[in-house]
């Protein structure tokens, strides 16, 4: 007989699971309240479905995925309204400030050329470096992030995404070339240049 | 001959879909070259590799 999953897990660990999901639900969205709806919706979801976990890592998984239909179905809405591909000033100063980081020949300035970043992979276990990462992330302009987390976050393929929000595709690849030069860059200032590592 | 700056846009589109033979010929000489570009390249890698792994601790429980 199915048992209301509900029952096998303690409030503490279904709060635990909410405040992850929440941080991962307000970075998409960018707005808290609705954040919250999204993800107490998901919860009541997966501890209604009377579905056999087998732990809490299954728990947690399945209400992530309820979780990123949910979050899908409110870019969608946003977008309606939204014009995804309008320029905001933040997005024209980025495009201006990439184009600052080449010479009139198109290469490199030599002040501005990518160096090397040692070994980012000791970064990824650094507690801190996630909190940079949370600000660069953040510090994108709204609709370039809203594109960049569906694909890199919500892992939609790229016509998906630009079918989802209503672009076109070259739309689609100028939004996620600006939005990964601009968290290279966000990386490079706050995180490779001031840290230890000799580039 | 690919300006650095045509490199970095099609090294972002590599994320996004299969280059084609011309594209990828013309952006494999330019890497060769270049070192910013291929710095570049790691860049935006790791990048991606960064977001995988985010989603994947919201994903799942650290015990």
């Amino acid at each position: 007989m199915a048992q209301c999953a509900a029952s096998l897990f303690d409030p503490q660990q279904i709060e635990e699971i909410r405040r992850d999901l929440l941080k991962f639900a307000s970075l998409q969205l960018r707005d808290h309240a609705l954040a919250e709806d999204v993800v107490q919706e998901a919860l009541a979801a997966a501890l209604t479905s009377a579905r056999d976990f087998a732990g809490r890592s299954a728990l947690k998984t399945w209400v992530f995925a309820i979780l990123k239909n949910k979050i899908v179905d409110q870019i969608r809405l946003q977008a309606r309204t939204t014009n995804i591909s309008a320029l905001s000033t933040d997005e024209e100063s980025m495009d201006q400030t990439f184009d600052s980081l080449f010479k009139a020949n198109a290469h490199w300035h030599p002040d501005h050329r990518p160096a090397g970043w040692g070994d980012p992979e000791e970064s990824l276990r650094q507690q801190r470096f996630w909190e940079v990462f949370d600000v660069c992330l953040n510090h994108l302009p709204e609709n370039t992030a809203r594109v960049f987390m569906m694909r890199e976050f919500l892992e939609f393929e790229t016509p998906e995404v630009c079918t989802q929000l209503g672009i076109t595709t070259s739309n689609c690849n100028v939004i996620l070339h600006r939005a990964r030069n601009g968290l290279r860059r966000c990386l490079e200032k706050s995180w490779f240049a001031s840290g230890e590592r000799p580039c | 001959m690919l300006s650095c700056k045509e490199a970095t846009r099609l090294m972002s589109e590599a994320q996004d879909r299969k280059l084609g033979l011309g594209e990828k010929m013309n952006l494999e000489m330019h890497l060769a070259m270049c070192t910013g570009c291929r710095h570049f390249k790691s860049q935006i890698n790791f990048l991606r590799e960064a977001c995988r792994r985010y989603v994947d601790e919201s994903r799942q429980h650290k015990d």
